[in-house]
C-alpha cells in the first residue's frame, strides 16, 4: 500500500468478483503452474503463459507461506491481464529473466532455490515493477477470505455475536 | 426558527465538522436552544452500515482526498499519499477511534514549566489548568460513559489483555487495568454493553462505544436546532470590512457551491483540514489566512509519540477477539527525566487484523523475516505506545498549491520531523513493551513503526498571548471574535493520554461559553 489507491483499488469485494470472473481456471490444481499445463494458458487474456507463471513464481517468492497453496497467488495477481497492464509486467518480467541469464540461468522460472531468486528481487527492489508487484500482494493476498483461515484468522465476528460467548478471554496457558 | 435553516439565515452558528469536537459543540448549543448548522464533508453511516473488514470498511469511512507528505517520518515513506488514518463521515473520527478515555495529568497543562526549555521545541503552556477542566471532564466521562469513572465498571480483559497484563506485572508495573473506555461496559445511556467483538476501528456495530455519529448527532436534531448537512465539503469562510465572519462557502453533495451565512463559525475538521480551511480562506484583509496573525496557524502540528509492539508467542493467543484497545498500562506516564526525555507514554493492547497486520506491521517487508511473523500471527500479541510528542514550529500543515482535490482547491501537505526526544521516548517505549512480552515467554517481538497518523493536534493551538497562538481558552480565535475552533487543533501540547476525551471536555465548555456570551449579547 503505497498511496491510498491501493486499498480502493481492492477492496474484498473487488477480489470476490475478480474470483469468480475466472470460474473453473483455478480447479485445475495447485500443481499445474510447475507443470505449465496448457489448459490454464488459455484462460489468460493478455499476458503470455510465461509471463504470468513467472509473475506468480514472483508472487511467492516475495511472500512466501508454505502452507498456502498457488491459486492463492494466482488469484493475487490475476489482475495484471489486463491490456493496460501488459506491457509494464512483460517487461518486469523480461527484466526478471535477463537478471536471471546474468547469473546464469536459463530464466527466472529456471532458478531451482528460493534463496538464489530472492538475490535477483533484491537487486531490483527499489524499481517500480517490484514495488507495484509488492505493494499490490498486500492486499491482493492477504486480503483474500479464503487465507484468512490459513492464517487462523477469523474474520467478522458481529453476525456471531461477537466474541463474549465465544472465548474472548479464553487463553489458558499464561 | 427551527430547521432546517435558510442559507440566508445569518442567526446561525456553522459547525463545521461533526466528530468529537464539532458533533459535541453542535448537539451541546443546540440543547441550550442555539440554531446550529453543521456542515459534515462525509456522508451518514450508522451502526448497522458499519462493515467488519478492514479494507472495505476504510473503504467506507476513511479520508482518502488527496494530501501529500514531507520530512522524516517513515508515515512520509510508507505511505506517502496517506499522512492520517481519519474518518470522513458524520460522527467523525469518533468512529474510528478506540475508546480510550483519559484525562490529562496535572502536570501537563504546564508543559514548558515543567519540562523547562527544551531545544528545537516550541513548548507553551495551556491558558488553563487540569483544575478549570476538571467539572467539564465529568460532564465529558458522562456523556461518554467512560468505564472506571462515576461508578461505571471497568470491562472484562481479553486474551489480549490477560498477556498484557502479566507480562507487566511481571516488570512490577503498578497501574495495569482495562483501561477508562468509552465503550460500555454495562447498558448505558440507551447504548449496549460490550459483545467483545473486535473491529473497533471500523465503528461499533452494536453501539456500545461512544461515537456522535448516533449520539450527539441525532439527539441534537431531535431538538429542532441542529441541521445536518452530509457531502457539504467547506472551501473558504468569508468576513466582512470589519474582520468578523459571517458565512462559508461549501460544495454540496451535487458538486454546487453554496453560500450559508453565519453568526459565528466553528472550525472541528481535525488538525489537518482545520488549519487548511482557515489558510484556503486567505483575503485580502487577511493575506496569510484566517486568525493567522501569530503565523502559528498550521504551525506545531503534533501527532502523539506512537509505535506499536508486537510479540509471537509459542501457544495462541487470538488477539483479535475482544475489545481492541482492551488494556492499559500506566506507570511509564509520569514526567521522569532520568529516563533520558521529557514527558510520558502510555502502552495500550492493540490489534490489527490480518489484512492490515499485513499493511502495517513492516511496511515495506517482504520474504521470510516478514512471512514468517505473519505465520505466527495466530500467536501475537500486540500494544500500542502513545506518548506527548514535542511541538515543532516546522512541523506543520502548509498548502500545496501543486496538487489540489476534486475541488480544485490546494491540498493539504503534512511536514513531520521526529524531535530527539520523541526519538529516545519511542526507543524507551519499544525496549518496555518487548520486555513485558518477553517476561511472558514471547519467542519474537516486533518494534513496529508507527501507523498514519490518528491523534493529529495542535496546528490551531491555544495560547495565553495572542502572539504565541491562535485562539485564547474558549478556542476563540485572538483574531477574529466570532470564530472559533473546536478540535484537536486547539491543543497547546499533546500530553501522553489519547485526546478525544479532553476534545469532548472543551467542546461542552466551549458550548457554555459560547451560548453565554450569545445570550449577554457579546457574540
Amino acid at each position: 500500500m503505497k498511496n491510498t489507491k491501493g486499498p480502493k483499488g481492492l477492496t474484498r469485494r473487488q477480489l470476490l468478483a475478480r474470483g469468480s470472473a475466472m470460474g473453473a481456471a483455478f480447479v485445475v490444481g495447485s500443481g499445474f503452474m510447475a507443470a505449465r499445463d496448457a489448459a490454464w494458458a488459455t484462460e489468460l487474456t493478455v499476458l503470455k503463459p510465461e509471463t504470468f507463471a513467472s509473475l506468480v513464481q514472483m508472487a511467492r517468492d516475495i511472500y512466501p507461506h508454505d502452507r498456502i497453496g498457488d491459486e492463492y497467488y494466482v488469484l493475487a495477481v490475476k489482475g495484471y491481464d489486463t491490456p493496460d497492464n501488459a506491457e509494464d509486467i512483460e517487461a518486469g518480467i523480461e527484466a526478471l529473466n535477463a537478471a536471471a541469464l546474468g547469473r546464469g540461468f536459463a530464466s527466472y522460472l529456471d532458478i531451482g532455490w528460493e534463496a538464489d531468486r530472492v538475490r535477483i528481487l533484491r537487486s531490483m527492489e527499489e524499481s517500480p515493477f517490484f514495488q507495484k508487484i509488492r505493494g499490490g500482494l498486500v492486499t491482493g493476498l492477504y486480503n483474500q477470505k479464503a487465507v484468512w483461515p490459513l492464517f487462523g484468522y477469523e474474520g467478522a465476528s458481529f453476525e456471531f455475536g461477537g466474541y463474549i460467548d465465544r472465548g474472548f478471554n479464553d487463553i489458558n496457558w499464561l | 426558527m427551527a430547521a432546517p435553516f435558510d442559507l440566508n439565515d445569518d442567526s446561525v452558528v456553522v459547525v463545521i465538522g461533526t466528530g468529537a469536537g464539532g458533533g459535541v459543540l453542535a448537539n451541546e448549543l443546540a440543547q441550550k436552544g442555539v440554531s446550529v448548522v453543521a456542515l459534515e464533508a462525509g456522508g451518514r453511516y450508522l451502526p448497522e452500515d458499519y462493515v467488519n473488514d478492514e479494507w472495505e470498511s476504510f473503504g467506507q469511512l476513511a479520508w482518502v482526498d488527496p494530501r501529500t507528505t514531507s520530512g522524516d517520518w517513515r508515515v512520509s515513506r510508507d505511505f506517502s499519499g496517506l499522512p492520517a488514518w481519519i474518518v470522513k463521515a458524520v460522527g467523525g473520527t469518533s468512529i474510528h477511534w478506540a475508546g480510550a478515555s483519559l484525562r490529562f495529568q496535572p502536570h501537563e497543562w504546564k508543559a514548558k514549566t515543567t519540562y523547562g526549555a527544551v531545544q528545537g521545541a516550541n513548548l507553551l503552556d495551556w491558558p488553563i489548568t487540569g483544575e478549570d477542566l476538571d467539572p467539564w471532564y465529568t460532564l465529558a466521562e458522562d456523556k461518554l460513559g467512560v468505564t472506571r469513572t462515576g461508578g461505571r465498571p471497568g470491562l472484562p480483559g481479553n486474551n489480549n489483555f490477560l498477556v498484557l497484563e502479566k507480562g507487566a506485572r511481571a516488570l512490577g508495573y503498578k497501574e495495569v487495568h482495562t483501561g477508562r473506555m468509552a465503550i460500555n461496559s454495562v447498558d448505558y445511556d440507551e447504548r449496549v454493553s460490550c459483545q467483545q467483538t473486535g473491529f473497533c476501528f471500523q465503528g461499533c456495530k452494536w453501539g456500545a462505544k461512544w461515537s456522535s455519529a448516533y449520539t450527539d448527532v441525532p439527539r441534537g436534531e431531535a431538538t429542532g436546532n441542529l441541521e445536518v448537512r452530509d457531502h457539504a465539503h467547506v472551501a473558504r469562510i468569508l468576513h466582512n470590512d470589519q474582520g468578523k465572519v459571517t458565512g462559508v462557502e461549501y460544495f454540496d453533495k451535487d458538486g454546487n457551491l453554496q453560500l450559508q451565512k453565519a453568526r459565528l463559525v466553528s472550525v472541528a475538521g481535525n488538525s489537518i483540514e482545520s488549519p487548511r480551511l482557515l489558510l484556503n480562506s486567505a483575503s485580502a484583509m487577511f493575506p496569510d489566512g484566517l486568525a493567522n496573525s501569530s503565523g502559528q496557524v498550521g504551525r506545531n502540528y503534533m501527532r502523539h509519540m506512537t509505535g506499536s509492539v508486537y510479540a509471537v508467542f509459542d501457544k495462541r493467543v487470538r488477539m483479535w477477539r475482544g475489545t481492541t484497545m482492551a488494556g492499559i498500562v500506566q506507570d511509564e506516564a509520569r514526567h521522569d527525566p532520568s529516563r533520558g526525555f521529557v514527558g510520558g507514554y502510555e502502552m495500550e493492547t492493540l490489534s490489527l487484523g490480518l489484512p492490515f497486520m499485513a499493511a502495517f506491521l513492516d511496511p515495506g517487508a517482504w520474504g521470510r523475516e516478514f512471512t514468517s511473523a505473519m505465520d505466527s500471527y495466530e500467536n501475537m500479541a500486540g500494544l500500542w505506545i502513545v506518548g506527548e510528542d514535542m511541538p515543532q514550529e516546522t512541523n506543520r500543515i502548509t498548502l500545496n498549491h501543486d496538487v489540489k482535490d476534486q475541488w480544485g482547491l490546494p491540498v493539504a501537505n503534512v511536514h513531520f520531523d521526529n524531535h530527539p526526544n520523541d526519538i529516545a521516548m519511542r526507543n524507551h517505549a519499544y525496549k518496555q513493551g518487548q520486555a513485558i512480552y518477553d517476561a511472558v515467554g514471547a519467542t519474537r517481538t516486533f518494534p513496529t513503526p508507527p501507523y498514519p497518523s490518528t491523534h493529529n493536534l495542535g496546528t490551531n493551538r491555544m495560547s495565553e498571548n495572542p502572539r504565541d497562538g491562535v485562539v485564547n481558552k474558549w478556542g476563540q480565535t485572538h483574531d477574529i471574535e466570532n470564530l472559533f475552533i473546536s478540535d484537536g487543533s486547539q491543543f497547546t501540547t499533546g500530553a501522553s493520554e489519547n485526546p478525544t476525551l479532553t476534545i469532548v471536555a472543551l467542546a461542552i465548555r466551549q458550548a457554555d461559553y459560547i451560548a453565554r456570551e450569545m445570550g449577554a449579547g457579546n457574540l
